[in-house]
């Protein structure tokens, strides 16, 4: 059913469509209409789940541990501060192998105090072992839900999974969602029933902790999970597109990108303007074409490279930077996908702490690379530096 | 050859605590009291790390440690999930002094203000000893530690013990308790409370550590036995804020239990430090002052 609604509350109602039993959340500007929602939701009946209100985003995570560890489907949302805080539960959630579903509306990290967008909080979270979704619109952000919590739960991978959405841009805009059914969802997703939890039938130990003659291999087997998790990935997305007519089976997508010249790559919201300006550089004839990335872990390099072998430049669009590296995780990550290959690779940095990108834009950074200059921040005020 | 006797114990044999580990015996006790139908959350330290090196694991009850500072936050979500799940198993969480009084502090006061159903057991043995023997809010005056060390200038810690069963207390839990390893009825009795009264319940444990306080492993049930006598250690137990019960003691000074541990040994060697002693004696005497624990003699009565 198509109704039009707000981004936070589209992912608030997947969410309460999935049945998590514990939801432990804590209040952060972009996020907190999703919590606000799922409050409600409990409130009122329509969500059967134990909510705990904790006192920081620290014991958000950590109850989501406990309420795991003893069995139950749970949920939290954070964004930037409140990640930050997490950094050491979400290493721990991952290396505990619990299927713990997380939304973040991405925003910037301070200092300086910024409430805006940017994709720095997520990705500095990218060696964690979670598994990471970034959606393009609010339609992709509450269908990814579904998506984390079949992957995550599946008895193969148990790896928490993050789904990523840019903070006010979705989070607060209104667009037309279609929403499924309680039938829809239960049909795609069924009840979680992990095979070993704390339960006093059977006792078992959680969490041990472990020499160097072990720890190395549970660093091996997560990563095996993240890489058997694309082929996971796959199943899902395409089983959710035969179901609902919308199949997420691709890690990546092309926009025009088979005969482009000029390939940009991007994640999130901003794959939309992309868009929209390759549009209108097509039209006035230049071969230009977008590759949006939709997993960034499991990392699809493979998929990459083969998506712009025929580009004759890259473009990679970081909402995030690698402070002192080469810049953004994508354009360092997107450059070792293609390594070997005679293509170049540009970054640039652009769109920190909410600062807004145009169609004109993402034109000029088009023009930049066809004259090689990259691996830069775009757009900055040089009166300001 | 002997037969080798089978235990029953949930917290069962083949751990890798030291000799005379007060810690361990705290473990022992506490889950004989608990029993099976239980969940133990334990936080990173000593005990977690004496008890569970994969693939090996001394607990016969479900365990859980996630981190140091986060046990209350794991059973609010474990209590939940049980909840959902119409699941009746009881929730205790094992953590140091160093995980309740300092870093486990925000975790704690969220969990008792939430008003979860657990029994929390603060093993104390009043120092970080997993890292070596480093002061924690729980270590009292005086002591020397590796970051409290005693020198020319320092006589070692310079601050009393926190009061963690007082601010657990003023949460609203229902029931608070402290206990020692050298009365293990009283300590079981008191856990077996803390379990059965709904909601956020604390029993904090003292339990010496020859290792860290530096004495004989023979000793440690001598030395926790000279704590409560001396009025370093009260225990007593609330309910709903209110102190309904003190194990009251013929008191004796406060050096017979500072001269038994190396901790204690800059005041005496290389000479006695009375001004010291006496402010120590002092706290003592305000814990018998503050919860009545001294058993009036017939000849001083009269």
């Amino acid at each position: 059913m198509m109704e039009i609604t707000e981004g936070s509350h589209a992912v608030a109602e997947a969410v309460r469509l999935c049945r998590p039993q514990v939801v432990s959340a804590y209040p952060i500007t972009p996020q907190t209409h999703i919590v606000e929602d799922l409050a409600d939701f409990v409130a009122n009946g329509r969500l059967d789940a134990e909510y705990i209100t904790v006192e920081n985003e620290f014991s958000a995570l950590s109850a989501c541990i406990g309420a795991s560890a003893a069995g139950s489907r749970v949920y939290s949302a954070t964004t930037s501060q409140g990640l930050a805080l997490m950094f050491e539960v979400c290493f721990n959630a991952a290396g505990m192998r619990l299927p713990i579903i997380m939304s973040i509306a991405n925003r910037a990290l301070g200092a300086p105090l910024s409430i805006w967008n940017d994709m720095q909080d997520s990705i500095s979270l990218r060696d964690s072992g979670w598994l990471q979704f970034y959606a393009e619109d609010n339609q992709e952000a509450t269908d990814l839900h579904f998506i984390a919590y079949k992957v995550a739960e599946n008895p193969k991978i148990q790896l928490p999974a993050f789904v990523c959405f840019d903070g006010f841009i979705l989070s607060h805009t209104y667009e037309p969602i279609d929403v499924l059914s309680q039938e829809q969802v239960d049909r795609y997703l069924p009840k979680y029933n992990p095979a070993e939890k704390l339960d006093a039938k059977d006792p078992i130990s959680f969490g041990m902790y472990a020499t160097p003659e072990y720890y190395l291999e549970f660093r091996y087997e997560m990563d095996q999970a993240q890489k058997l998790a694309k082929d996971v990935i796959a199943k899902a997305g395409k089983e959710f597109g035969t179901m609902f007519g919308r199949d997420y089976s691709a890690f990546v997508e092309g926009y025009h990108l088979d005969d482009a010249e000029t390939a940009l790559v991007a994640m999130g919201s901003i794959c939309g303007t992309v868009k929209d300006a390759v549009d209108e550089m097509r039209a006035a004839g230049k071969k230009v074409g977008l590759l949006k990335i939709r997993v960034f872990r499991p990392f699809p390099s493979e998929e990459i490279a083969k998506a712009l072998s025929k580009a004759k430049r890259v473009a990679v669009l970081d909402k995030n930077i690698s402070l002192g590296s080469k810049g953004g995780a994508t354009a360092i990550e997107v450059r070792d996908a293609m390594y070997g290959s005679a293509t170049p690779v540009k970054g640039y940095i652009l769109g920190l702490g909410g600062r807004d990108i145009r169609k004109k834009d993402i034109k000029e950074i088009v023009t930049l690379c066809e004259k090689g200059i990259g691996d830069q921040f775009y757009g900055l005020r040089k009166e300001l530096i | 050859m002997a037969e080798k006797k089978k235990t029953c114990e949930l917290f069962d044999c083949g751990h890798r605590a030291c000799g005379g580990c007060g810690a361990a015996l705290a473990a022992r006790l506490v889950t004989q009291a608990a029993g099976p139908e239980t969940i133990v959350v334990n936080s990173t330290g000593c005990m977690e790390v004496f008890s569970t090196p994969y693939p090996e694991t001394a607990w016969k009850v479900p365990w859980i440690h996630s981190l140091f500072e986060n046990a209350s936050a794991v059973a609010s979500g474990i209590e939940a999930s049980l909840k959902k799940q119409g699941r009746k198993e009881k929730i205790v969480i094992m953590a140091g002094d160093g995980a309740t009084f300092d870093i486990g502090m925000i975790c704690i006061s969220g969990a008792f203000e939430r008003g979860h159903d657990f029994a929390y057991i603060c093993y104390d043995n009043e120092a970080y000893m997993n890292t070596g023997i480093q002061r924690s809010g729980a270590t009292p005056y005086d002591a020397s530690t590796t970051t409290s060390p005693a020198g020319t200038c320092s006589f070692g810690n310079k601050r009393p013990k926190k009061d963690m069963p007082a601010i657990l207390a003023a949460h609203g839990a229902p029931y608070v308790a402290t206990a020692s390893i050298a009365y293990p009825a009283d300590l079981r009795q008191k856990v077996e409370k803390a379990i059965n009264t709904p909601g956020p319940c604390y029993v904090q444990v003292h339990v010496p550590c020859c290792t860290g306080w530096g004495f004989e492993a023979d000793q440690t049930i001598a030395i926790a036995k000279l704590a409560i006598e001396t009025g370093l250690w009260a225990n007593f137990e609330m309910a709903d804020g209110q102190v309904i019960k003190v194990k009251k003691v013929v008191r004796k000074p406060v050096e017979e239990y500072l001269k038994t541990q190396k901790r204690f040994r800059h005041l005496f060697k290389p000479k006695r430090q009375d001004t010291e002693i006496a402010h120590i004696q002092a706290i003592a005497d305000r814990n018998a002052e503050k919860y009545n624990l001294d058993i009036k003699l017939k000849k001083e009565s009269s």
